[in-house]
């Protein structure tokens, strides 16, 4: 049986579309990934030394912040990974016990490649321990004890998956836990230390997690299979609908009726909730930046305000006009003008880039010059890089799955050389601009520079969305035939 | 009127369509009938523009539909799910479409009233949004969706499958009676040629890409379809 099952699965990662691409693609991607893992192995090797140069005792150090890195891992998995249940649907009326099904669907969690990653890190980090003489059972049963916890994590995920009210405590809990240790008020590190530690120094500690994992495995195990049926688990959750006429937005037109699809589009749909979610992660990704001192003052300053503000035009707008292209042939039967069209998610990518800048108002916290910033980047935002987002968007090719959260990352179709083209300047631009006002040594010269080419682009809208159009109508058969594969 | 022009359309070395000549007239009400593969879909996709021809074209009302996008105007089709927007409710789909071809909401509502009975309902206020409806009830609101806006064109694709017997009833009622209308050209596709035989004044069976029958409707014209198909 398992042998069924192993074919099945391989063939289903084999001929999944993704390998579809061309050599070229795959190579790259063969590289990318080799990258990472390198990339993964050297941050394990090299967490050991580093931290032994600032004089701290490594695997301390990493205990220490062991439980903020699993919280990371958590919040990742609940948005990123998707529980396999639908494709065990074929499989229920097939002569196959139903907890070799669960067993099945479960036991593959186990290699997605959330669990599968954090190999890279832990590996060679043990075997540095290892080699500067670690205890061996030591290290083992430390490094058995974490893979458990990520185990654990794992199948806690399902239980919780798409509770967003149990999501949402936990996450309150987490960013309460990091603010209270930043401010020194409350440190649970103390408290977890301790417990990682341990998994090292004794031995029998190991069976802790063991304990907890088969527990949770045994929850997990009887939560799956007491629904698995169509009308329950396997069951594509529908929701009530509600209806909202947003009648205000007639007064605009054709704009406005576009408008009120797409605000209907981000609010009903998983995956582009996902993409507000990403959007809202993305103006706290200045605070790696700001908080350091290295960073004041440099380019990285510009490069930062680039994501704080345009986390939603630029994870939105990448994909216009993939996000109607479950209904792309609709579209391109009813005569509706493309002007008006891009119009419309233009509008709602301003709107976005200025909630942004609101919104980053905090890191005023960390002086007016950041501010200040980020206010003239979200400017060049608006009037420029929404228009090369457009663009990268017009040569995007992928069917965009409204229901699955899944490709949220960025998907490989959607890259190529065009869309490269386009991505670069988004970022470059400003740093270019910035750079000239510190050879200036005025950092003003920079921000109105920034500034000015937001507004430059502004004027130009209408020429921009002309040839936007164009590649539209070039592009129109291919990207139908494009939309229409699902994976 | 509808014009077809030495229209080929090929996959690599496959031809998949190939109608020489092809005349349909305005007012008339045209069935395709074929196996699989036939080429219905394919010729229909073509006459909305959605695929590209390998050679020749189709001229819809002066207007050939590869080089101009004014047919879009008085133009209404629906070929499958890919023609609905799967998150919104019905009546905000039929909205929106109205919006786009500029009927406001009382004519679209005005539209739904006379389509009740069709809806028997199961479509409207239902708190559903697309995506969740049955495939037959998919099909009821992709069909109406098209008379939005008093289309000239109107074209569905196998519009019966999917349909319960008593819906496949009252459609066929609703295309009769744009049929009478001698300002509409209604075009169906179908695998039930009973249904067709019934519903259209002329049938053309498709083979492999190509015309192999054009025949309008009579007392015989069913056995003779039936002749054709038979194993």
């Amino acid at each position: 049986m398992i042998k069924h099952f192993l074919t099945l699965e391989w063939k289903s990662f084999v001929r999944s579309a993704s390998f579809k691409t061309d050599l070229a693609f795959k190579i790259f991607m063969a590289l990318i990934f080799l990258s990472f893992a390198v990339m993964f192995i050297f941050m394990g090797i090299g967490a050991f030394y580093g931290i032994k140069k600032a004089g701290l005792e490594p695997l301390q150090t990493v205990n220490k912040f062991m439980i903020y890195y699993l919280f990371a891992d958590m919040m990742m998995r609940y948005f990123f990974q998707k529980i396999p249940t639908l494709t065990i649907r074929p499989l229920l009326v097939l002569p196959i016990k139903k907890n070799t099904i669960v067993h099945f669907s479960l036991g593959k969690t186990i290699l997605n490649y959330f669990n599968t990653t954090h190999a890279f890190f832990f590996i060679p980090f043990s075997i540095i321990l290892l080699i500067n003489g670690y205890s061996v059972l030591g290290v083992i049963t430390w490094h058995l004890g974490i893979l458990t916890v990520i185990l654990f994590i794992n199948f806690l995920n399902i239980l919780i998956n798409n509770k967003d009210l149990i999501f949402g405590i936990v996450a309150t809990i987490v960013i309460g836990l990091i603010a209270s240790q930043y401010y020194k008020l409350f440190d649970i590190t103390i408290y977890t230390q301790p417990f990682f530690q341990g998994l090292y120094e004794h031995v029998w500690m190991v069976l802790v997690p063991i304990f907890a994992l088969l527990i949770i495995y045994y929850f997990t195990f009887n939560f799956f299979k007491k629904d698995l049926t169509l009308d329950e688990r396997l069951h594509i959750k529908k929701n009530l609908a509600k209806s909202n006429d947003l009648t205000w937005l007639n007064q605009f037109g054709t704009l406005g009726t576009f408008l009120k699809n797409d605000i209907k589009l981000l609010m009903r749909n998983k995956r582009a909730k996902t993409t507000l979610y990403m959007s809202f992660f993305f103006l706290f990704y200045g605070l790696i930046f700001f908080t350091q001192d290295i960073y004041k003052n440099s380019v990285m300053q510009a490069f930062a305000a680039v994501f704080v503000t345009g986390g939603f035009l630029i994870n939105f707008g990448q994909f216009v006009p993939s996000w109607d292209s479950s209904y792309y042939q609709l579209m391109m039967t009813q005569s509706i003008s493309y002007k008006e069209y891009l119009n419309s998610k233009w509008w709602l990518m301003v709107i976005g880039t200025a909630i942004s800048m609101l919104l980053a108002s905090f890191y005023i916290y960390f002086g007016w010059d950041i501010y200040i910033t980020i206010l003239a980047v979200g400017i060049y935002n608006i009037g420029f890089n929404s228009f090369l987002v457009l663009f990268t968007g017009a040569y995007t090719r992928t069917a965009i799955d409204l229901e699955s959260a899944k490709g949220a990352f960025g998907d490989k179709k959607a890259f190529n050389v065009k869309t490269l083209l386009f991505s670069l300047p988004q970022m470059i631009i400003p740093i270019l601009l910035f750079g000239i006002g510190l050879l200036a040594d005025n950092f003003y010269i920079g921000i109105a520079l920034i500034a000015c080419f937001g507004i430059l682009g502004l004027l130009f809208k209408s020429r921009i969305f002309l040839l936007i159009e164009k590649i539209f109508q070039k592009e129109k058969y291919n990207a139908i035939v494009a939309y229409k594969q699902k994976n | 009127m509808i014009q077809v022009n030495n229209l080929t359309k090929k996959y690599n070395a496959t031809t998949v369509l190939n109608i020489q000549e092809l005349e349909i007239p305005k007012g008339q009400s045209f069935g395709l009938v074929g196996n699989n593969g036939a080429g219905k879909t394919t010729f229909f996709s073509l006459l909305l523009d959605l695929i590209e021809p390998t050679s020749g074209g189709i001229i819809n009302h002066n207007i050939e539909v590869n080089t101009s996008e004014n047919w879009k105007n008085f133009t209404g089709a629906f070929l499958d799910e890919s023609f609905l927007i799967g998150y919104l409710t019905a009546e905000e789909y039929f909205y929106f479409i109205g919006e786009l071809r500029g009927q406001n909401k009382a004519d679209v509502d005005a539209l739904l009233k006379k389509y009740e009975e069709f809806f028997n309902n199961e479509i409207l206020n239902t708190k559903k949004y697309l995506r969740d409806l049955s495939k037959g009830n998919m099909k009821k609101v992709g069909i109406i969706a098209t008379l939005i806006g008093n289309p000239e064109v109107v074209i569905l694709d196998e519009p019966f499958a999917n349909l319960d017997p008593t819906t496949v009833n009252r459609l066929k009622k609703i295309v009769k009676e744009l049929a009478e209308n001698p300002d509409v050209t209604v075009l169906i596709s179908s695998h039930d040629l009973i249904h067709t035989v019934e519903v259209c004044n002329r049938i053309v069976a498709l083979n492999k890409g190509e015309v192999v029958k054009d025949i309008n409707t009579s007392e015989e014209t069913l056995k003779e379809l039936e002749a054709f198909f038979a194993v």
